[in-house]
């Protein structure tokens, strides 16, 4: 831009983005890679034209000025085209001559990145990496008085229960008399939760798929996975592998056709059936998959046409009251499987989960109660809910479950927990600061998501463009030259070192603790914090 | 750690034969106190064996607001064994104003209460004494129940027993638990003693009970006014025992499916499959994670000893016919019944439940995996 030409308000220089390109001329041998792999086409071929003023010594010749030609990379600074820092460019690089770089102040990209009026939308998590749970410590170590145990060598049962546990005193008499004792799935606690075919693409959702059949299978580890929003492919509706998957239905109801199909030749029962209501990534708004993502495959199975953007109601539009929803939801999902299949309503962490949870308390076909926090992860939500909108967890899960306890139910209902667990990557202990406060089990998506298949995004807001289809790794990518970067086979084998390490580090916590026969839920007297409000908010030990 | 010794005879027994058990096991505990529990009594309460008796510690005002409250519902002084204590006590024992074990006649409008509403009374008048001495810090009352006595102090506890003269002749019981430690995790409180009591069950616990805050978050929220105090976290084995008993209808070999059920791998092989299954889930937040060893009585006067999962805690239970005992260690066993058959000793390992029951001609044993005789 020349220096005397008016300027546009969105006019940005490099500066002003949240990430600079830093290319090195010398090692650059102009191969292409990195403008080729770029995701956003954030950098492009330069031609750069330099000027060299020759100056000789003596007056015999005057100076002379001598213009080169060389080529090499540049910025784009448009909004539309600006890095996302991914780094791509720098994984090609044959010669690491290219990497893109934080800018050292705040940009000014974030005021301009909402063109022709639309507000950014964007996959990824809230963008902060403060964690609650990591400051949550373990501070009851066994010592003489109870010998510490060895977590290599113990055994351990560290399984959890999802599904509606009957009071002692009611499954007695129903064994007796007959009655109907509710389907309960002893569990993994740590689950993959919901994210859906069409959210990921095929490869990554294969490998999530194989890692829990292989956890399952040769491991005996009873990992669960969750469908999300989108329907499950016909084949593995109709196979043994459905045991260990829990099928999402949310307000959208895609892929509802193809199950419900599917049903009298299924050969396994599902694992649960999950009611969403909401998620943490984006409180009280609903699913949203963008139109770049909806190819043929995918509109197939949703059963909807290709290339439309299926924004999912905030909520499940046949239901105005919580009791009708328990009523026709879980009630109807119950039925359709006989009875033998744990139905339980999942929502967003907020100040309401209470009258949720009391509600469901009542209800004996309710199986147990997801709650999902602020820090949750998603594919694709508008920016302003992913930062600003939802409950942090920790506390709505320790309200829930002191809740519980109160009315004498903390065993009836389990509390399953996510939103942002491991997201600093502490998985295990934050993981086990939660069960310690009261949940059952945990859900995680986003950090499966970069342990098993690399996924770049950032609470720093690194990548973090999973809406558009376009996620360099080929993870929440539908376009065939995309994800077939990603290696179902490999994404498996993370899969399998995830939870294996996983289980190491939980007995790593729990056998301290001196526990081993039953997973510490509601453990509190084992965990502290330095923070004196949030000790007593949470009633655990403030210690410093 | 503490010590814990238990002994069943067809003859009556001195308590101080348990104290000399716990003194020769004292290299095991650091004699900061003793509970024990008499059941089955002889002496004097031989003939009033439906007769309440409270135990527990008094100030001269708190025996007055005691005579006054129980005047006021009526109960009568049956008998009273007055322990007088010398002016001095031994080292690390506080001075005490009365220690009492005193019978009571029940109220006339009690007569033609059913078995079940007697019970419970009784149990909400010891609550009521225990709130009473809470707030005026002049009455301890360990049991108010029928042929029952217990005794708490701190200090060793061969000093405390001759300082309270427990050798005298007016007590002696068929039997007897001795627990040889105040518990010393939390501030020092006799509630926090072993053994405990809960109308008509009773035990007493070696080791640290590591899931204790969930298991009190249970019970207390089961709607049952007695599952409270928890001044110790070895209170939860007495109130689960009395729960699965009371509450669920099950019996003494449910008491390890609760506590610590077997794992999946041996439960899948079990005759009783599918309703341990389903206890294991619905008692979930009943399992303890030891370690522990449990020594207890029921209200029939079977003595029992089980081991949590781990067995990390010692235990042996041997004797002959007519006398058995249960035993932290093999030296208490040997100094209370010397000459028993040892090759018979059994030391219960992390499946099994000892059971000597008042017919006293062997001890049983009730091994998890083995079939329920339950009505299932």
């Amino acid at each position: 831009m020349s220096s005397n030409r008016p300027i546009v308000p969105s006019s940005l220089s490099v500066k002003d983005l949240p990430w600079q390109i830093i290319w090195d001329k010398d090692k650059c041998t102009l191969c292409g890679k990195c403008t080729a792999v770029c995701p956003v086409n954030a950098i492009e071929l330069g031609v750069f034209r330099k000027r060299t003023i020759k100056t000789s010594i003596g007056l015999e010749s005057t100076p002379s000025s001598d213009f080169k030609i060389y080529y090499g990379i540049r910025q784009k600074t448009d909004p539309a085209y600006s890095c996302v820092g991914c780094a791509m460019c720098n994984l090609v690089c044959p010669n690491d001559a290219i990497i893109p770089a934080k800018s050292d102040e705040a940009d000014k990209l974030r005021f301009h990145i909402n063109q022709g009026g639309q507000p950014r939308r964007r996959g990824g998590r809230r963008s902060t990496r403060d964690s609650l749970l990591d400051m949550i410590k373990f501070i009851r170590i066994s010592m003489l008085t109870d010998p510490a145990l060895d977590a290599g060598r113990h055994e351990f049962e560290l399984t959890t229960l999802l599904g509606r546990i009957l009071s002692p005193e009611e499954n007695l008499s129903f064994l007796n008399e007959n009655g109907w004792i509710p389907p309960v799935r002893e569990i993994y606690p740590l689950m993959i939760g919901g994210m859906s075919f069409g959210a990921l693409s095929p490869n990554m959702w294969e490998g999530l798929q194989l890692g829990v059949s292989y956890l399952n299978e040769e491991l005996s580890m009873p990992v669960r996975i969750c469908t999300g929003e989108g329907g499950c492919p016909p084949r593995l509706l109709r196979s043994r592998f459905l045991k260990y998957v829990i099928l999402q239905i949310a307000s959208g109801y895609f892929g509802w056709d193809e199950i419900i199909h599917a049903l009298p030749d299924m050969k396994e029962d599902p694992c649960a059936i999950e009611i969403k209501y909401g998620q943490g990534g984006k409180p009280g708004d609903g699913g949203l998959l963008m139109w770049y993502k909806v190819n043929k495959l995918i509109a197939a199975i949703r059963g909807v046409p290709t290339g439309v953007t299926l924004p999912s109601p905030p909520t499940h539009q046949t239901q105005y009251s919580i009791e009708e929803s328990v009523a026709k939801m879980i009630q109807s999902m119950s039925m359709a499987w006989g009875f033998r299949v744990p139905v339980y309503p999942k929502i967003s962490a907020t100040s309401t989960a209470l009258a949720v949870l009391n509600n469901l308390t009542r209800n004996p076909y309710a199986a147990g109660l997801a709650i999902d926090g602020e820090d949750g992860g998603t594919g694709a939500a508008y920016n302003v809910s992913m930062n600003h909108m939802g409950h942090p967890i920790a506390s709505n899960i320790r309200d829930s479950y002191l809740n519980l306890v109160k009315i004498g139910m903390q065993n009836e209902i389990p509390l399953i927990a996510g939103g942002g667990i491991g997201k600093n990557g502490n998985l295990s202990a934050n993981s086990a600061a939660l069960i310690m406060l009261g949940a059952s089990g945990v859900q995680i998506g986003k950090y499966i998501m970069q342990a098993a298949a690399g996924c770049l995004g950032s609470e720093t807001d690194r990548c973090n463009i999973c809406n558009i289809g376009l996620c360099p790794k080929g993870i929440t990518s539908q376009d065939p030259r995309l994800y077939r970067r990603l290696d179902v086979d490999e994404v498996a084998q993370r899969v399998v070192d995830v939870f294996l390490s996983f289980d190491t580090e939980l007995k790593k916590i729990v056998a301290p603790l001196g526990r081993s026969t039953s997973l510490p839920i509601g453990m509190s007297d084992a965990i502290g914090i330095n923070d004196y409000n949030a000790a007593n908010r949470l009633a655990i030990k403030y210690v410093v | 750690m503490c010590r814990l010794f238990a002994i069943t005879s067809d003859n009556p027994l001195s308590p101080m034969k348990a104290i000399e058990a716990l003194d020769v096991m004292r290299e095991g505990h650091d004699g900061s106190g003793v509970g024990l529990f008499l059941r089955d009594l002889g002496g004097p309460f031989e003939n009033m064996k439906d007769a309440p008796i409270m135990s527990g510690i008094f100030s001269e005002k708190g025996l007055r607001r005691l005579d006054a409250f129980m005047m006021e519902i009526g109960f009568m002084s049956k008998y009273k064994l007055s322990v007088k204590a010398p002016k001095t006590p031994p080292h690390g024992t506080p001075k005490r104003d009365i220690y009492l074990i005193r019978a009571y006649e029940y109220p006339e409008e009690w007569d033609g209460l059913s078995r079940k509403e007697l019970h419970e009374r009784l149990l909400i008048i010891r609550l009521q004494l225990l709130e009473m001495g809470e707030d005026k810090k002049d009455m301890i009352v360990f049991s108010f129940w029928p042929d029952t006595i217990m005794i708490k102090e701190i200090g060793n506890p061969m000093d405390v027993a001759n300082y309270l003269k427990l050798g005298r002749n007016e007590l002696e019981a068929r039997v007897i638990m001795a627990q040889g430690r105040q518990n010393t995790n939390y501030k020092i409180n006799l509630y926090a003693c072993h053994p405990f009591f809960i109308q008509g069950f009773s035990t007493m616990t070696n080791g640290e009970n590591t899931a204790f805050i969930p298991i009190r978050e249970y019970l207390t929220s089961r709607g049952f006014h007695g599952y409270m105090g928890y001044q110790s976290d070895s209170e939860i084995f007495t109130h689960i025992l009395h729960y699965i008993f009371t509450k669920l209808g099950l019996g003494i070999e449910a008491y390890k499916h609760i506590i610590t059920p077997l794992q999946n791998e041996d439960l899948k092989d079990h005759p009783n499959a599918f309703f341990l299954k389903q206890l294991k889930h619905s008692c979930r937040r009943l399992i303890t994670d030891g370690p522990n060893c449990i020594i207890g009585c029921l209200p029939d006067n079977t003595l029992f000893m089980a081991q949590d999962r781990k067995k990390l805690r010692p235990g042996v239970v041997g004797g002959k016919q007519g006398v058995f005992a249960l035993s932290s260690e093999i030296c208490g066993l040997d100094a209370a019944l010397p000459d028993r058959d040892k090759s018979k000793d059994f030391q219960p390992m992390h499946l099994d439940t000892a059971i000597v029951n008042t017919e006293r001609q062997e001890v049983k044993i009730c091994r998890q995996t083995d079939q329920l005789s339950l009505p299932v």
